[in-house]
Order: structure tokens, then sequence, then C-alpha cells
């Protein structure tokens, strides 16, 4: 009877083979992202073969790593999560499959056009936005027929939502409204130190509005479920999305502290700053009273795993937030590695380990197979989980060195001396998280090719 | 309501978003509205006119070759600040397409003795112009920041540096840029000099360019000195 229900689900409502397509473009362009992330490390190190070859330029390659990040592995990552969970929990298809195709298809040429300019030389000034100017329009149409595709199902509702879906609608407003503030605003409208402070607001809101609220969406859709009980406090919930919803779009100015920007505003953002990270502090009771009675699925089930190491780092980047941002802490941090530090614990500790945490479970479920190696998805979690461990803890102490060093008068290639250390323990952490994920696409390679296509629902839920 | 479309769509949506784009991006814009926004015709200052001509005379095959035969009569002041102002626009595109501002900040804080290091704190209106949409500010600073750097090393060290780094820097992280030159540093090509252009212009409108570092001879031997230099 479940399964039938399952093949009902599986055949009207979610179409398993977009979830895939966007897995494997997710996955292509980690690749490249951590092939550039290599370069400009080993650049930094002096090590670089390919210095001096104008299209395999660090400093164009430090802006894929950063793009490949956010539009190409994030991005189609969650497209393709928002196809497996929107269907599921409205219980209606999204609007027309051939729209979601024709999405996917136009996502990909924006990443590989973000991609191609960039290694052209056409980068905008737009930290997190070097997406060329002519990509700009053709990703804003992109963001509103995605808001379109998904809304359809969800206006259909009727009463009161699920958590997962208050996320999900409030970021497809915010991702649309938050590209087009820092792509077009500070390019076309403002200059100078108003450009700085709307390009301050879009670096934070494209982490806090687009890629937290669909993470955070997805973690209350999937830990219930693969816990099989309910999320241990819905008032908890709604104090975390609405205190984010206030908190977290006045954080922006944060970025760019003693600039010329207004002191009060500078004040007001660090302020804001601190009250976020309470709310996060809310939130995290709440998944940890959810798996309370229950911790003994971190060490046998991997996706739980995968998610609650991500919350634990979420906790403690969010703590370190509330440090870094005040002015005593960015005297001598700002500008240095603790804060490159801090953006891999964010992107790579919590939310691409989400992510994988999430393909580890579904992968099973979409192919029909089980995992080929479970050794493989052990292997990939922790070189993934103790690589961003270590890099994100040696570039933040790192940092403070720098500052230091700056703040000494020293000479500056002494900054560039006491770095070096930092930076080669930063490759060996780098080169094993990129083990962690060659593993991972061997393990799905192997699995893809295994000829045993199981039961559908007899896949334990364990994976 | 806190569980609703409406509520979520419009209120957090919409609202809260509207609030913050106001109180953190409106203020500012209002409160430097009355500061005029410079083309890049108007930024051409006179330190800016004798690097640029400095340029032409060092390089002068390259320059004519990326720039024209300067007139010797008619308008010449009038070719000289448009050329100028061209090669400061394109300057600043090179800058963001390779870029250089994610390794060198643009703005010297009062804090952490940048004062010292670096010259005088930033002001807004230094960054009211068309060169600074958006703003080039940056976030990290692997290199120098470069907002006072104008006048301070010659043009040729910056060819030299931009072609191979580690020519004038021996250990520096920085990657080269051969592919702006004719196979060698004093065969600059336009984006070059364009480029140069545009790092000779930070900070040129201050009062106290050139602004060199505190400088204080080190006491090392003579005989020291050439492996110093070698090894450094």
């Amino acid at each position: 009877m479940q399964a039938q229900g399952e093949q009902r689900i599986d055949g009207q409502l979610v179409d398993r083979s977009i979830v895939l397509a966007y897995f494997g473009a997710a996955l292509l362009f980690m690749f490249v992202s951590m092939l550039g992330g290599l370069l400009m490390g080993m650049q930094l190190l002096r090590h670089n073969p390919l210095n001096g070859i104008e299209f395999f330029s660090p400093g164009r390659w430090r802006m894929v790593h950063t793009n490949a990040i956010a539009y190409g592995f994030l991005a189609n990552a969650f497209l393709g999560l928002l196809h497996w969970a929107v269907p599921r929990l409205t219980l209606r298809p999204v609007l027309d499959r051939r729209l979601s195709w024709a999405i996917f298809a136009a996502w990909q040429l924006i990443v590989l056009g973000t991609a191609g300019g960039i290694l052209a030389g056409h980068a905008q000034a737009l930290e997190w936005g070097e997406t060329p100017v002519w990509v700009d329009p053709l990703a804003q149409v992109g963001l509103l027929l995605v808001a379109v595709n998904f809304m359809a199902p969800i206006v259909q509702l009727r009463g009161p939502m699920y958590v997962t879906l208050w996320y999900f609608m409030a970021a497809f407003v915010w991702t649309f409204l938050t590209y087009a503030m820092g792509n077009f605003v500070p390019q076309y409208f403002v200059s100078g130190t108003s450009a700085g402070a709307v390009g301050g607001l879009f670096i934070h809101d494209l982490v806090g509005l687009f890629v937290t609220p669909l993470g955070w969406g997805l973690m209350y859709y999937f830990v219930p479920i693969i816990l099989k009980k309910p999320i241990w406090s819905h008032g908890l919930s709604l104090v975390g999305f609405w205190g984010l919803a206030f908190f977290y779009p006045l954080n922006g100015i944060h970025h760019f502290l003693y600039t010329p920007i207004p002191m009060f505003l500078q004040y007001g953002a660090i302020v804001s700053t601190i009250a976020v990270e309470l709310v996060v502090t809310t939130v995290l009771i709440n998944f940890f009273g959810t798996l309370w009675g229950r911790g003994r699925e971190v060490v046998t089930n991997l996706p739980i795993r995968w998610f609650y190491t991500g919350m634990v780092f979420y906790f403690l980047t969010c703590l370190q937030c509330a440090l870094q941002t005040t002015l005593t802490f960015q005297a001598l941090i700002h500008f240095t590695d603790w804060v490159v530090g801090h953006a891999h614990l964010v992107m790579f500790g919590v939310f691409s380990m989400w992510i994988f945490g999430m393909m580890t479970y579904l992968i099973p479920r979409l192919l029909g197979r089980e995992w080929y190696s479970r050794a493989a998805c052990e292997w990939h979690f922790w070189l993934s989980a103790v690589g961003v461990f270590v890099m994100a803890s040696d570039l933040i102490l790192a940092g403070v060195f720098q500052g230091w060093s700056w703040s000494s008068l020293a000479p500056w290639y002494d900054s560039i001396a006491v770095s070096i250390p930092f930076w080669a323990v930063r490759i060996v952490a780098g080169l094993a998280m990129f083990a962690g994920f060659l593993v991972f696409v061997w393990n799905l390679w192997m699995t893809w090719r295994s000829a045993e296509e199981i039961e559908f629902s007899s896949v334990p839920v364990t994976a | 309501m806190f569980e609703s479309k409406s509520g979520v769509l419009l209120i957090a949506g919409l609202t809260f978003f509207g609030f913050a784009f106001l109180s953190n991006a409106v203020v500012p814009a209002l409160m430097y509205a009355d500061l005029p926004e410079k083309t890049a015709e108007e930024l051409v200052n006179p330190q800016l006119r004798y690097q640029f001509e400095e340029l032409g005379r060092r390089f002068p095959d390259a320059f004519v070759a990326a720039f024209g035969e300067p007139p010797t009569s008619g308008d010449v002041e009038g070719w000289w600040n448009a050329r100028a102002a061209e090669a400061l626009r394109e300057g600043r595109d090179l800058y963001v397409g390779e870029g250089c501002w994610h390794c060198h900040s643009q703005f010297v804080r009062p804090v952490s003795n940048e004062e010292q290091r670096w010259g005088p704190v930033a002001r807004s209106w230094e960054y009211q112009n068309e060169l600074q949409r958006p703003v080039l500010f940056g976030t990290r600073r692997v290199g120098p920041d470069l907002s006072r750097e104008a006048g301070r090393r010659g043009s040729d060290w910056h060819a030299v540096h931009l072609f191979d780094p580690t020519l004038t820097s021996t250990k520096s992280p920085m990657p080269a840029y051969p592919w702006m030159f004719d196979g060698s540093p004093d065969k600059p090509k336009r984006e070059a000099l364009a480029l140069i252009t545009y790092i000779q212009w930070l900070g040129s409108w201050l009062e106290s360019y050139p602004l060199y570092e505190s400088y204080t001879p080190a006491p090392i031997p003579r005989e020291g000195l050439l492996e110093e230099h070698n090894g450094q």
C-alpha cells in the first residue's frame, strides 16, 4: 500500500530525472569551483604551474571559485531539491514540467556564461556577484520563472502552511529582490560609499536570504522525515523564521565596518547581527530538541550525521560572527584570512555539507539502487568534515597573525611570510575535501552502473 | 498571519526586505546625494597627467601604438586629458576583470595603525565617481592597500611588477600578467598602460601626494647589501 503511494508520488508529482539532472550539474560545478580554489591556493604558495597564462589567471579563477559555488553548486542543488520537496509537501506538481526543463537549461547557460565571462575578463565589481553585467538580466528572468514554477503548487494550498514552505516562499521573493538590488543598484544608480552599503547588503543577503532560508527549509523537511518524528517545538520554528526575516536583511553593512559609511548604520548592522545569533540559537535548540533521545542516529544514519555536523558548524560560524562583527574584532581581523575561513565554514561546512547529506539520502531513491559502497560514503563524510574544520580553523588563526603583523607596522612581506605555513595547511585540508568529493562522485558513478534496480520502497531510510 | 501565505510573502518577503533596503541603502544614498558624482574626465588631475605623459616618454613606441600620436598643435591639453580619462576607465575595467580588488583593498581605516602605513583615512567624497560603480573597497588584503599608491613608485616599477611580480618583490605571491606585454616589461600593451595609469591615479587627488611610508634605514652592513637584495 505504502509502496503504491510512493509510486504515485513518484510518477505524478516528482520528476526524478530533473532532480538527478540538477544534482549532476551541481557536482560538475563543485568540481570546477574546487579546481579554482586549488589554483588560487597554489598561487599563494608560489607553486602555481599555470602562472602567467591569461585564461588560468588565479585572480579570475578566484571569482569562478566563489560564483561556481553560489550559482553553480548551491543554486543547482537547491533547485533539484526543491523539485523533490515542493511537490511532496503540497501534493501538487510544479506549474509545468517543460518550464522546469527550460529553466534547467537556461540556468546552466547562465552559469556557463558567468564562468566564461569571468574567464574572458568581464567580471562585475560586486563580490559574490561578479556575474558579467550582460548575464544579470537573464539571471533575473530565470529567478522569476523559478518562483512562478514553484509558487504555482504552493498558492493552491489552503490554511496554515508547514515551516519549510514559509522559508521557501520567502526565499523566492528575497532571492529575486537581492539579485536585482546587488547587480543593478550599485552599477547603474549609486556610486561610491552608497554603492558600498548596497554591496554589503548584497553579499550578506545572498547568503542570508537565498542560501540560508532554502537550507533551513530543507532541514525542516528532511530531518523529521528521516527521524520519523515531528519538529520539537512549533513556537521555536516561528521565532526562528520571523527572527531571521526581520534581523538578517539589516546586517549587510557589517561587511564594511570602519569605511566612510555612516557610523550609526554600522552600529545598527552590528546590533542586528548579534540579534541574528540569538535567533540562530533558538533554531539550533529546536533541532537538537528534535534529535533528543535519538542521538545514536548521528552515528548510524549518514544523512542525519551530515545534517547535524553542518548544524554544529552553523552554530560555530554564527557564534564567530557575533564576535567578529564587533568593532574590537574588526580592527584586528578585517581584510585577513579570518574572514576567508569564516566563509568556508559557512558555505562548505554548513550548506554544502547539508546538500551532500541530502544527496546521500536521495540518490538511492532517485536511482532505485543502494549506494555501491557505504565505506565510500563514510570517507566522503570524514574527508569533508575534517577537511573543512581544519581549513577554517587554520585560516581563522592565520587571520589573527596577519592582523597583528599589519598593526605592528612590520614590512608588508612579514604578513605574507607568517601566512605561508597556514596557507600550506589550507592546501592540504582543501585536497582532503577534494578527495572526499572525488570519492563521492566515483561512488555515485559505480552506483549508477550497478546492475540491480531494487524495489523503490524497499530502500532503507538509513541509506 | 505568521503562518499564512500573505504574511510570509508580504511581511517577511517584501516589507522586511524593503525596510532594510530603505534604512541601509537609501539612507546613505540620500546622505551623500549632495556630493557630485565625478566622471573620468573630471578625475584627471595634474598629478595623473604627469604620470600619464611620463608613460608616453618612457614607452614612446608602445604609447603611440596604444593611444596614437600626441598632437603638437591645436587642442593638445584636451587630447591628453581625453586619453588619460580613456585610460582610467579601461584601467579600472582591467583592475576589476583581473580581480585585483580581491587582494588589494581601497580604503584606509582609522584603526590598526593604518594611517601610519597608508596615509589619510578614507573619506566619502573620494569614492563619489563613476570609477567606483560598484565601489572597489575590497574585503581582503593579500597585497597592500592601493588607495594611496599613486606616485609612490615609478611607472617602470609597475610595468616590471605587473610583468612578473617576483622581479621587484622576490617572494611576492601575486600572479604575473605577461599577456599585457609584448614579451618584455619595456614593451607594454595598451592594457598595461591603462592599468598603470589607473594605479597611478589611486590617491593622486590627495594633498599628501605622493605619500611614502615612514622609512627608517635598517642597520645592515654594507657587505651584506647585495646578498640581502638577492635573498629577499
